[in-house]
């Protein structure tokens, strides 16, 4: 609440906090009217809706993978997405839907070429190896990425501010067009949590509580391809974030994974919403990318996750 | 509660694969009711495999599983849950689970959308604890337990799920005599409440004390079922292990022990 407040009030442009709230009671200046609800309420919005995502994305893939480094990133999901998303934009995609669509499907695809690639060594349930895989296929997928930038120059600016990571003038017809799939994600969510959990103890203690591991699986990576695509397409490719905000939400819920998914609810928000504040003053008058603030935050994060000697087993 | 009462557990001609590769061919097994039944046999005989395939982990690429008559693999698997439960070697928790955490996961099969965490959960997890002896230790977290401690949760949490059948893959590997014994009588106990239980065991000493029947393995292949004074001989001992050996009768027990085990010559 804090923060979403903090996020309407303050921001780079010349509009100070007492005329912002003259705007939000429908007073003030037409230009402090404008700069509010046409720039700082979606953006605002933007944040907590990527924020969801991305905090649930990374908590789900944690608790699939079993390993608190698994991120998003990590698996070659925002890179399959960011990948999908250059590519439309090389070949002139402006729709927010289409764009979004087009996230999604790629961040589906960079699941399922991690997938596939680890059965290739029919070893596709070893979850040690989906992130090994992952990683190879976020660093093919980057690589791809700057190739496509090369192609086209005017394509080439679009991309890379893009892929910094922002939420600053993005349209509310985008956060319209992720909305659904949202929805969709969160119920999923909500269904494989108990059979996430039980997956904790182990594929054959899970089985043996009657559930089914390769389901849960499947489910599990649609929510995290629908959440990571919309995030992405909505915010770009925001490093760190599905790692920081699960880190949050299991240090308050403990070891079980159904507290953590619901605190990440609030958690994920929370934190992209103070990243993109923050982004905004650190560097006024102008802004510093929201995904450098992000990586700012994260990397200390991971360094102390690491740093904590071994890792938390999950 | 009916389906605490009994279910009956046989194999039909399974043949059990890991990929291409043939762990075990043609077994035919069924579990005696109410009875602790140990499947024997040296490292690698297909023992944790054959459990596996009874417990519906592994799919059988010939014969069937049937679990009260029924393939098992063509049951709903929660249906299964509430009959069968199984003690996987390879289990692990997250870190900070406790001891009370991990026995409410035994309820899972039975609970659903429309049914939460009830009275009746509660009470069933306090008993499964209590016939675990763990009372004093249920809000301690799992990695701060000993070995034997530790497995006597995971069994609490079996025990929770309310079976009929019990099967457990090497419950005791890794644990010292005193914890091992700890586990076998804990198994013993709940046999005397009317399970039907199946274990791996590694020891043929502690399956020769602990179980009422012994089912003996070698290279995928049942080569010999029975009651283990019967089975157990020195010949036996030679075919499983490659070891010559003398048997006596334990004083206390009646059950065999090997004595002076020696390589063959």
């Amino acid at each position: 609440m804090l923060v979403t407040l903090a996020s309407l009030l303050y921001g780079a442009g010349p509009v100070s906090a007492g005329d912002a709230i003259r705007a939000l009671s429908g007073g003030g200046s037409s230009e402090a009217r404008f700069v509010i609800t046409e720039l700082r309420v979606p953006r605002t919005l933007i944040a907590l809706t990527a924020g969801l995502a991305l905090g649930l994305a990374g908590a789900l893939l944690q608790a699939l993978t079993r390993n608190p480094l698994a991120e998003p990133g990590l698996l070659g999901v925002s890179a399959g997405s960011g990948f999908a998303v250059a590519l439309a934009i090389l070949l002139g995609a402006t729709t927010a839907t289409l764009t979004t669509l087009v996230a999604q499907a790629g961040a589906l695809a960079g699941c399922a070429l991690v997938i596939a690639a680890t059965r290739v060594q029919g070893m596709g349930n070893d979850p040690i190896r989906l992130v090994l895989a992952g990683a190879t296929m976020s660093a093919l997928l980057l690589a791809l990425t700057s190739m496509l930038m090369l192609l086209d120059q005017r394509a080439a600016d679009e991309i890379r501010f893009w892929i910094t990571g922002s939420v600053a003038g993005k349209s509310l017809a985008m956060l319209e067009a992720t909305l659904p799939s949202i929805a969709v994600a969160l119920l999923l969510s909500a269904f494989v949590a108990r059979p996430l959990a039980a997956m904790a103890l182990g594929e054959k203690a899970a089985v043996g509580l009657g559930h089914h591991p390769g389901r849960i699986r499947f489910l599990v990576i649609i929510s995290v391809a629908l959440l990571v695509g919309a995030a992405t397409a909505l915010a770009g490719p925001l490093i760190f974030v599905g790692l920081v905000v699960p880190f949050i939400a299991r240090a308050f819920a403990g070891p079980d994974i159904r507290k953590t998914l619901w605190l990440c609810v609030p958690t994920g928000p929370a934190v992209v919403l103070a990243a993109d504040v923050v982004s905004r003053l650190i560097a006024r008058p102008s802004e510093m990318p929201l995904g450098v603030v992000t990586a700012l935050i994260g990397a200390p994060v991971l360094l102390i996750i690491v740093r904590a000697g071994r890792l938390p087993s999950l | 509660m009916s389906h605490t009462d009994t279910a009956t557990l046989a194999a039909e001609r399974i043949t059990l694969a890991h990929q291409k590769y043939i762990v075990a061919e043609n077994l035919d097994l069924r579990l005696p009711t109410g009875r602790v039944t140990a499947i024997v046999g040296p490292n690698g005989c297909g023992k944790s495999t054959l459990l596996n395939g009874l417990a519906r982990i592994h799919v059988p690429k010939r014969g069937a599983v049937l679990l009260d008559g029924k393939d098992i693999h063509r049951l709903p698997s929660r249906e299964v849950a509430r009959k069968l439960a199984l003690l996987p070697q390879d289990n692990s928790a997250p870190e900070g689970l406790t001891v009370a955490d991990l026995v409410r996961f035994g309820r899972q099969p039975h609970q659903g959308w429309m049914k939460p965490w009830s009275e009746e959960d509660q009470r069933t997890c306090d008993r499964a604890i209590q016939a675990a002896n763990m009372s004093d230790l249920s809000g301690r977290a799992l990695e701060t337990l000993s070995g034997g401690q530790r497995q006597r949760a995971w069994i609490a949490m079996a025990v929770a799920q309310r079976t009929p059948l019990l099967l457990l893959d090497e419950p005791t590997s890794a644990l010292d005599l005193g914890h091992q014994i700890e586990v076998f009588e804990l198994i013993r106990e709940l046999s005397r409440q009317g399970k039907t239980i199946a274990m791996v065991v590694h020891d043929l000493a502690s399956a020769c004390r602990y179980a009422d029947h012994m089912v003996a393995m070698k290279q995928g292949c049942i080569i010999g079922q029975g009651a283990p004074h019967e089975l157990v001989t020195p010949a036996l001992v030679r075919e499983l292990y490659g070891v010559s050996c003398d048997l006596i009768h334990d004083p206390a027990t009646g059950s065999p022990v090997l004595v002076n085990v020696r390589r063959q010559h």
